[in-house]
C-alpha cells in the first residue's frame, strides 16, 4: 500500500522487502494497514458528517432530542471490531510461527554477537570470524544465533527482516534470506549506550560462487607480511601490543576484546561502517578512536610516527 | 470532625481565604492542591519540551553536532521521564483533584492531608530528577532504563556517575506521591458522593478517575519493587540484573512493563473521561451509551494488565507467547473503539458549538484514532519485529500521548479554566493556538511513521545522510517550531485571561450538566454551601430538565451547622514526608548512610505525627 519510492532512495526501507522474512512481515504490515485505513475512514467520514451537519446554526436552536443510546448501534460497533481483530490475529499468529520455524538442517549457521558498538559475525562451520560485514549466499536461508558480549543490542537489517535482540545470558535465533546479491544496511535497534547511533553494519549477499570465493579467502588469509613496509608494520603491531585485544589467525595475536582482524583487507568498511577500509581512514581511527566512536575501549595510538603508521596500515591492509 | 454546637463556638470562623506562599505550602484544600499539580506539571512540561526541542535541532540534519551523543542520551531519557511522570500524569491528577470532588458533590477529598503529602512527594521527585542535570549528569539509559546498561560502570560509559541513582530515587518519590493520590481518590469516590449519586449516576470523568486510581494501586507496586531491586544492585552490589552474578536482564523488562503498560492507560483514561464530559456539554445531549462507556473503561483497565509483553516481542519469548500477547493487545482496540463511536454518536443529532474546547476534542478524536491504528499494527507481532524500536513506534507513542492525552487535557483546560479562575479564555487566541498546535503536531510526528518504515531506529543521536531520511527529519524540526508557537500562544492566553479575561458565571457554557457548574466560579473554599441532592445522571441537567435549574439541598448535611460549614485546617505537617525523604534520597545518592538512616527515621516519626495530630478544623460561613 505504501510502496511508493524506489529502494535506491531508501536502502533500509521495510517497504521494499528483499528477502522472505521481510516480505512476510511487510505483507502483514500492509494487510493491517489496509484494515486500519478502513477503520480510520469509518471513524472520520461519520465524524466529518456529524461536524458539518450538526453544527449549531442559530442562537435559538431548540434543544436536541435527548438520546441516551442505542443497543443496536452499540452492538454493531462492538461486533464489527471483534471480527476485524480476529481477521488480523489469524495471519499474525501464523506468521509468528513461520518466522520462528527452524531454517533447516542445511542452512548456513552464523553466530551474531553484539558488542558496544560493533557487530561480530562467526561462521562456526567455516571457521571464519569477522566484523562489520556479514556475508551470506543469496537465495538461501541462513540461521542466525544471536548473543551479546555486554548489554542489550538488537540486530536489524530492515530490507531483509525484522529485528531480534541480543540478550546477555541468553541465546536467540532467527533466520534471514536475501533474494538477490546486494549490500543491505543494518543497524543496532536497541539503545546500547553512548555510541548506539553508530553501531551499524552491512549484510553483503553474494552469488553462491562469490560467497565461496570470499569464504575461501577468509579461511586462507595472508598472515605474514609480503612487503618490507608490511614487515615493519608487523613490528609496530607487536611493539604497541595490538595483539592484546585483536586476533589475527596464524599469528601470536590472540586478543579477544576488539574485532578479529584476520582477513581485514577483504572488508570494505571498518569501525561499524563508520569508516572505509583504506589506509587514510585506518590511520584516522588508530590515531584517535574516540573522535569516531565516543566511548570506545580502543585506546588512541597518537604516539605513532607517520612512518610507523604507514607501515602498520600497510600490514593490516595486506591481510587478505 | 467536631460537629457539636460547642465545637462551633470553640473555633473562630474564617471565611476569607488566606493568601501568600505559606498558605499554599500548608493547604489541604483539594482545589489548591489541584492548582499546584497543574502549575507544577506545566513547568515540568516546559522542561520536557525544551529537551525535545534540542533533540529536534540535533536531528534536523544528518551527521549533525548540535549536542554530543552523551548529552543526547540524557535529553531523550529526561524528556520521556519528565513528560510521563512529571507532566502528563500530574496534569491528569491535577484535574482529578480539582474536579472530582466537585462532580460528586463533596467539600473535600477523603484524606486532605494525605492528598497534600502526595503532591509534595511528587514535587520532590521532580526536583530530585531534574537536579541531576546540575549534579554530574542526568540519567542516560532511556525512560524505561533497561538492564544491564542501567547498572552503570563499564557498561555505561559517559556521564553516568549518579544519573541513574537520581532516576531510581526520584521516580520512587514521585511514584509514592502518585500512589498516595490514587488511594485518596479511591476512598473519596467510594465514600464521599453526595446523597443520590449512585455509581451509575457518576459522571464519566469520575468513573475514569476511579478506574485510573485502581490502575495506580496495582501498577505502581511492581515499579517500586523493580526500582528497589535496581537500587540494591547499584548501591549494594546485589545481582538481580547482573548476568555475571546469576541475574537476569529481562527481569527488569518484565517488571517494568507490568507497570509500564497500565501506566499508558493511567495517562489516557482520565483523558477519555474529560472527552466524555465535554462532548455532551457542547452537543446539548447526554453521553451516548453511558453504561457501555463505563463498562468499556473497566474492560480496558482489566486488559491493561494482560498485554505488557507486547513491548518485548523481539527479546526472544517465542512464537506462542508473542501470539498470545499480540491477540490480547489487539483486543483492547474493541472497547476503545466503542468509546470513539459513542462520542461521535453523542455529537450526532446535537447542536454542536465549536469553541476551542470542542476543536481540541475533534483534534483528539482524529489523532487518537491514528495512534490507535498504529498501535494495532504494532500489536501484530511479526510486523512489530520490523517496527519495534523504530521511529514508527516514536510516532505511535506521540500520537497517543500528545494527540490522545495532551489534546484531551488541553480541551479540559479550556473547558474548566472558567470554573477554576472565574474568567473566560480568549476564543480568538484559543483558535490560533489550536490550529498552530494541530498543524505543528502533525508536521512533527506524522513523518516519523515513514522514518521508521525507512529504517531509522529510535534513540539515535544522528543518522547517515544516505538512507533517505534527511527531508523528513528537516520537516519534523520545522513542525516543532510551529507546535512551539501554538503552545506559547496557549500559555500567553492562559496568562492574559487569568488577569483580564471576561468574568465567568457559574455555568459559563450554559449547557453544563454536572455538579461543578452548579456552584460559583471560581469555586468557594467550601465548594457547596449545601450538599446537593442528586436526582439523576447529569445531576445539574436533571434539575434543568425537571426542576428549576438549581440543586436541591440534601438533608442531613453532617458538616453544616447553623449556617456554617466545617472544613479541615491548613497544616505544614504534609510537607514532612517530602522533606525528610528528599534528604534521604540525596544521602543515598552520595552514599552518606548515617544521614540516609536518619532521614528515614525522621520520615517515620513525621508520618506518625501527621497521623495522630488532631485536626479541630475550622468553620466557614457561606456568602
Amino acid at each position: 500500500m505504501l510502496a511508493l519510492s524506489a529502494c535506491t532512495v531508501h536502502p533500509a526501507s521495510i517497504l521494499h522487502p528483499q528477502g522472505a522474512a521481510a516480505r512476510m512481515e511487510y505483507q502483514l504490515f500492509d494487510f493491517s494497514l489496509v484494515v486500519m485505513t478502513g477503520v480510520f475512514l469509518s471513524v472520520v467520514i461519520p465524524l466529518t458528517y456529524v461536524i458539518v451537519r450538526y453544527r449549531k446554526r442559530s442562537a435559538d436552536q431548540p434543544l436536541p432530542r435527548q438520546v441516551e443510546g442505542s443497543h443496536r448501534l452499540e452492538i454493531l460497533w462492538t461486533v464489527v471490531p471483534v471480527i476485524l481483530v480476529i481477521a488480523l490475529a489469524v495471519p499474525t499468529v501464523g506468521d509468528a510461527f513461520r518466522l520462528a520455524a527452524p531454517a533447516g538442517p542445511n542452512a548456513l549457521q552464523i553466530t551474531v554477537i553484539g558488542h558496544q558498538w560493533w557487530w561480530e559475525f562467526r561462521y562456526p562451520g567455516l571457521g571464519i570470524v569477522t566484523a562489520d560485514e556479514m556475508h551470506l549466499p543469496a537465495g538461501q536461508r541462513v540461521e542466525l544465533t544471536l548473543q551479546s558480549a555486554d548489554v542489550l543490542h538488537s540486530f536489524w537489517v530492515p530490507s531483509l527482516g525484522g529485528k531480534e535482540d541480543t540478550v546477555p545470558g541468553q541465546t536467540n535465533t532467527m533466520w534471514l534470506e536475501a533474494d538477490r546479491p546486494g549490500t543491505y544496511p543494518g543497524q543496532c535497534a536497541e539503545f546500547c549506550g553512548l555510541s548506539h547511533s553508530l553501531m551499524r553494519f552491512y549484510v553483503v549477499a553474494q552469488t553462491p560462487s562469490a560467497f565461496h570465493t570470499w569464504a575461501h579467502g577468509m579461511r586462507h588469509p595472508a598472515t605474514t607480511p609480503r612487503t618490507p613496509l608490511a614487515t615493519q608494520g608487523l613490528a609496530v603491531f607487536n611493539q604497541f601490543g595490538c595483539g592484546g585485544c585483536h586476533t589475527i589467525d596464524g599469528t601470536p595475536a590472540q586478543g579477544k576484546v576488539g574485532p578479529n582482524l584476520t582477513g581485514l583487507g577483504n572488508r570494505s568498511v571498518i569501525v561499524a561502517g563508520a569508516l572505509q577500509n583504506n589506509a587514510a581512514d585506518l590511520t584516522q581511527w588508530i590515531h584517535d578512536p574516540t573522535a569516531i566512536i565516543p566511548g570506545t575501549v580502543m585506546p588512541a595510538f597518537s604516539g605513532l610516527s607517520p612512518q610507523q603508521m604507514t607501515a602498520l596500515t600497510a600490514y593490516l591492509e595486506g591481510l587478505k | 470532625m467536631q460537629t457539636t454546637p460547642e465545637g462551633i463556638a470553640a473555633v473562630p470562623s474564617r471565611s476569607l481565604r488566606p493568601a501568600g506562599i505559606w498558605s499554599w505550602l500548608t493547604t489541604v484544600d483539594h482545589k489548591r492542591i489541584g492548582i499546584l499539580y497543574l502549575v507544577t506539571a506545566m513547568i515540568f512540561f516546559l522542561f520536557g519540551g525544551t529537551e525535545a526541542f534540542i533533540m529536534r535541532l540535533q536531528l534536523m540534519r544528518p551527521d549533525n553536532h548540535v549536542v554530543t551523543e552523551a548529552l543526547f542520551d540524557q535529553l531523550f531519557t529526561m524528556h520521556g521521564v519528565t513528560m510521563i511522570f512529571l507532566a502528563i500524569m500530574p496534569l491528569q491528577i491535577g484535574y482529578m483533584n480539582y474536579i472530582v470532588p466537585l462532580q460528586i458533590g463533596a467539600r473535600d477529598v477523603a484524606f486532605p492531608r494525605l492528598n497534600a503529602a502526595g503532591f509534595w512527594l511528587f514535587l520532590a521527585g521532580g526536583i530530585v530528577l531534574n537536579s541531576s542535570w546540575l549534579l554530574g549528569g542526568a540519567p542516560n539509559a532511556g525512560w524505561y532504563n533497561y538492564a544491564p546498561i542501567n547498572l552503570g560502570g563499564v557498561l555505561n560509559p559517559g556521564p553516568d556517575v549518579h544519573g541513574i541513582d537520581f532516576y531510581i530515587l526520584g521516580i520512587q518519590l514521585a511514584g509514592l506521591g502518585t500512589l498516595l493520590g490514587g488511594i485518596n481518590f479511591l476512598a473519596t469516590i467510594i465514600n464521599l458522593r453526595a446523597p443520590g449519586m449512585t455509581p451509575m449516576r457518576m459522571p464519566l470523568f469520575v468513573w475514569t478517575s476511579l478506574i485510573t486510581s485502581v490502575l495506580i494501586l496495582f501498577a505502581f507496586p511492581p515499579l517500586t519493587a523493580n526500582l528497589g531491586l535496581l537500587m540494591f544492585d547499584r548501591l549494594f552490589h546485589t545481582g538481580f540484573f547482573n548476568v555475571a552474578k546469576g541475574g537476569n536482564v529481562l527481569l527488569w523488562q518484565q517488571l517494568f512493563w507490568i507497570f509500564g503498560h497500565p501506566e499508558v492507560y493511567i495517562m489516557i483514561l482520565p483523558a477519555f473521561g474529560m472527552i466524555s464530559e465535554i462532548v455532551p456539554t457542547f452537543s446539548g445531549k447526554p453521553l451516548f451509551g453511558y453504561s457501555s462507556m463505563v463498562f468499556a473503561t473497566i474492560v480496558i483497565a482489566f486488559m491493561a494488565f494482560m498485554v505488557w509483553s507486547h513491548h518485548m516481542f523481539t527479546v526472544g519469548m517465542g512464537p506462542l507467547i508473542n501470539s498470545i500477547f499480540a491477540a490480547t493487545s489487539m483486543a483492547i482496540a474493541v472497547p476503545t473503539g466503542v468509546k470513539i463511536f459513542n462520542w461521535i454518536a453523542t455529537m450526532a443529532g446535537g447542536r454542536i458549538r465549536f469553541t476551542t474546547t470542542m476543536l481540541f476534542v475533534v483534534g483528539f478524536l482524529v489523532s487518537f484514532v491514528i495512534g490507535g491504528m498504529s498501535g494495532v499494527i504494532l500489536a501484530a507481532a511479526p510486523a512489530d519485529y520490523q517496527l519495534n524500536g523504530s521511529y514508527f513506534l516514536v510516532a505511535h507513542i506521540h500520537y497517543v500521548l500528545i494527540g490522545g492525552s495532551l489534546f484531551a487535557i488541553l480541551a479540559g483546560t479550556h473547558y474548566w479554566f472558567p470554573k477554576i479562575t472565574g474568567r473566560m479564555l480568549s476564543e480568538r487566541r484559543g483558535r490560533w493556538s489550536f490550529w498552530l498546535v494541530i498543524i505543528g503536531f502533525n508536521a512533527t510526528f506524522f513523518p516519523m511513521h515513514f522514518l521508521g518504515l525507512y529504517g531509522m531506529p529510535r534513540r539515535v543521536a544522528t543518522y547517515p545522510p544516505n538512507l533517505g531520511l534527511n527531508t523528513l527529519n528537516m520537516l519534523e524540526t520545522l513542525g516543532v517550531f510551529v507546535l512551539t508557537a501554538g503552545l506559547l500562544i496557549l500559555l500567553f492566553n492562559l496568562r492574559t485571561s487569568l488577569l483580564r479575561g471576561a468574568p465567568a458565571g457559574a455555568d459559563p457554557w450554559e449547557d453544563g450538566r454536572t455538579l461543578e457548574w452548579a456552584i460559583p466560579s471560581p469555586v468557594p473554599e467550601y465548594n457547596f454551601a449545601r450538599v446537593p441532592l442528586v436526582r439523576g445522571r447529569d445531576a445539574l441537567w436533571t434539575e434543568k430538565m425537571y426542576g428549576d435549574g438549581r440543586m436541591l439541598p440534601a438533608d442531613p448535611d453532617p458538616a453544616f451547622h447553623d449556617g456554617s460549614i466545617h472544613l479541615p485546617s491548613s497544616t505544614w505537617l504534609p510537607l514532612i514526608p517530602a522533606i525528610t525523604l528528599t534528604a534521604t534520597v540525596y544521602a543515598a545518592v552520595y552514599r552518606v548512610w548515617p544521614l540516609a538512616v536518619l532521614g528515614i527515621l525522621c520520615a517515620f516519626c513525621g508520618v506518625f505525627r501527621l497521623m495522630y495530630d488532631p485536626d479541630p478544623g475550622h468553620w466557614v460561613t457561606p456568602d
